[in-house]
C-alpha cells in the first residue's frame, strides 16, 4: 500500500474541514439541509448538522466541542465523546477531512 | 394519480449513445440512437433548469461516452451554477487534451472512470478497443491532477471476477476515493451475452471474501461500494430506489425513462422532454406511476414485510424471466421462480466451457437504423 494511503484519525486538536467536493446545501425544494458527495446525498439531522457548520478548517474539534457546550446547555466531557465518535464515522466515510 | 410524489434527487442523463468501447454488458438498450437523434444543447440546457427546479440534486453525465459532446463543458457550468452537483461517467479513452481541466473549471464536482480489466489484456478484450487500458490509466492521473476526486467502475463477470484483488490494488495507485465492484446486471446487452459472462457461485464467493476483507482494511481509506450479483442473491435490489422514486434517466433523445432497461417492457410508453415538461413526465405519465408506491404489487410484495426495503426488485429483470413486469423480482427467495436463476447460472455455465480465451461476445455497436415503413 502507498504511504499516502492512511486512514486519519480525530483528536481534540484535529481542525476538520469538508473536502472540497463535497458540498452542504439548502435545498429550497424540500426546506432541508443536504450533503453531497460522489454518488451520495446524506440528509444530516440538527445536532449533525450543528457539528458539520463548524468544520471550516480553522476550528479544532475542542472549540466545537466547547461551542456546542454552550449552545445546548451541557457538559464538554458529556458531548466529547459522541462529537468525535461522529466526526471519525465522516472522516472514515471520506465526507470530512480531519 | 396527481397525488403528491416526493421530487427525484437524482437524474442520469446519457448525453449521446456513441462510444469507442464495444462492452458486451452495456446498459444501453439494443437499438442504440445514432447522433442525429441527439438533443441539442439548448434543449439539454432547458432540462437541466426544469430538473433542477423539480428538486434534482445530483446529475450524473453519462452516455455512451458523454465527453463526445462537444458542449459537456457548458452542460456542466449550468448545473454547477444551479447548485448541482456533477458526476461524469465516463470511458476515459478519447478524451482531448485539456478537456479534464477544463471540465475542472466548468464546476464538475467527481469523475467515475470505467476500467473493464485489471490487467491491460482484459480491458482490451472487453472493451474490444486496442490500448483502452493505458489510455484509462492516463486519463485516471490527469483527473487527479485537476483536483477532481475519482471513483473507479469495475464491472465483473467470469473474465475478471478473478481479478478483483487486483483491482483493489490498481485503484488505490490511482489514488481513487471510491471503487466500485459492479457485478453485471443481466439486461440489454448483458442479457444477450448472459451466457458468456455469468460467473460461477465459487468465483463469486471469492470475491465477496475479497472484498469484505478489503472494506475492513481499508476503512478511511478507499470507499468500496459492492453491487452484488442478483443470480446469486436471497433479496432483490431496491432497484432505482424504487420506481420512479427519487431517480430517472434520460435518453439521447430525451425520452424519460424510469430506469436504464424500463423500454424492454413492451406495453409501457415513454415521453419526450420537448413534447411534454419534466415536471408533468415525472408527476403524471402512466410509464411512471405504473410501478410506483407499493399498490401494484402481486403477491408475494403485497403482503411482505420487506416491500418498501426493496420495492419489489427490478421490474425488468421480473419481465425478462417471470415474462411479468408487475410479478416479483425472481432475485427474491420468495419468488415462485427463485430456483429459475440458479439454473440459468448452470445452462450458462454449461454453455460457457471451462476455456475464458475461447468465448466469443456480441459487441455493443450501433445497427443501421431501421427506417420507419
Amino acid at each position: 500500500m502507498l504511504a499516502m494511503h492512511q486512514r486519519n484519525t480525530i483528536s481534540v486538536q484535529s481542525m476538520p474541514s469538508l473536502p472540497h467536493h463535497v458540498h452542504l446545501r439548502f435545498d429550497p425544494v424540500r426546506e432541508a439541509w443536504a450533503l453531497l458527495s460522489p454518488e451520495r446525498i446524506y440528509w444530516p439531522n440538527d445536532a449533525s448538522l450543528d457539528i458539520l457548520r463548524r468544520c471550516d478548517g480553522k476550528t479544532t474539534v475542542g472549540a466545537i466541542i466547547e461551542a456546542l457546550a454552550l449552545e445546548y446547555d451541557a457538559e464538554e466531557e458529556e458531548l466529547a465523546a459522541d462529537v468525535i465518535a461522529f466526526l471519525q464515522e465522516w472522516t472514515d466515510n471520506l465526507l470530512v477531512t480531519p | 394519480m396527481n397525488a403528491t410524489y416526493f421530487p427525484p434527487v437524482s437524474m442520469l442523463a446519457e448525453l449521446t449513445h456513441r462510444c469507442p468501447l464495444q462492452c458486451p454488458y452495456c446498459s444501453n438498450p439494443l437499438e442504440l440512437l445514432k447522433a442525429n437523434r441527439e438533443h441539442d444543447t439548448q434543449t439539454w440546457l432547458r432540462l437541466f433548469d426544469e430538473a433542477a427546479d423539480l428538486g434534482v440534486l445530483q446529475v450524473h453525465l453519462s452516455g455512451g461516452e458523454p465527453t463526445l459532446r462537444p458542449d459537456l463543458e457548458e452542460m456542466v457550468a449550468r448545473l454547477a451554477s444551479r447548485g448541482v452537483y456533477t458526476n461524469l461517467i465516463t470511458a476515459g479513452v478519447l478524451i482531448a487534451e485539456g478537456r479534464i481541466r477544463a471540465l475542472a473549471e466548468a464546476g464538475l464536482d467527481h469523475v467515475q472512470l470505467s476500467i473493464q480489466g485489471a490487467r491491460p489484456e482484459t480491458t482490451q478484450r472487453i472493451s474490444n478497443y486496442r490500448g483502452a487500458h493505458e489510455k484509462k490509466l492516463e486519463t485516471a492521473r490527469l483527473v487527479r491532477a485537476a483536483g477532481l476526486p475519482l471513483t473507479i467502475n469495475a464491472p465483473i463477470h467470469r473474465h475478471n471476477i478473478d481479478q478483483v484483488g487486483e483491482f483493489i490494488e490498481l485503484a488505490l495507485s490511482l489514488d481513487a476515493e471510491r471503487l466500485e465492484i459492479a457485478n453485471v446486471q443481466y439486461s440489454g446487452w448483458a442479457l444477450l451475452n448472459r451466457n458468456a459472462l455469468m460467473p460461477s457461485r465459487e468465483a463469486v464467493d471469492r470475491q465477496t471474501e475479497i472484498v469484505e476483507a478489503a472494506r475492513e482494511r481499508l476503512r478511511g481509506i478507499m470507499n468500496i461500494d459492492y453491487v452484488t450479483p442478483d443470480y446469486f442473491a436471497i433479496y432483490p435490489k431496491p432497484c432505482m430506489g424504487g420506481w420512479a422514486r427519487d431517480a430517472f434517466m434520460v435518453a439521447p433523445d430525451g425520452t424519460v425513462l424510469p430506469c436504464h432497461a424500463a423500454q424492454t417492457i413492451p406495453w409501457l410508453s415513454f415521453e419526450r422532454f420537448g413534447d411534454r415538461s419534466l415536471r408533468e413526465i415525472w408527476n403524471d405519465s402512466p410509464a411512471f406511476n405504473a410501478f410506483r408506491g407499493t399498490d401494484w404489487m402481486q403477491q408475494p410484495c403485497r403482503s411482505c414485510e420487506r416491500r418498501e426495503i426493496d420495492w419489489g426488485g427490478c421490474r425488468c429483470q421480473a419481465m425478462a424471466i417471470a415474462g411479468d413486469a408487475a410479478a416479483t423480482d425472481p432475485a427474491c427467495v420468495k419468488s415462485p421462480l427463485h430456483a429459475r436463476m440458479a439454473q440459468l447460472v448452470e445452462e450458462a455455465l454449461a454453455t460457457a466451457g471451462s476455456d475464458s480465451a475461447n468465448t466469443t461476445f456480441v459487441y455493443r455497436r450501433i445497427a443501421p437504423v431501421r427506417e420507419p415503413v
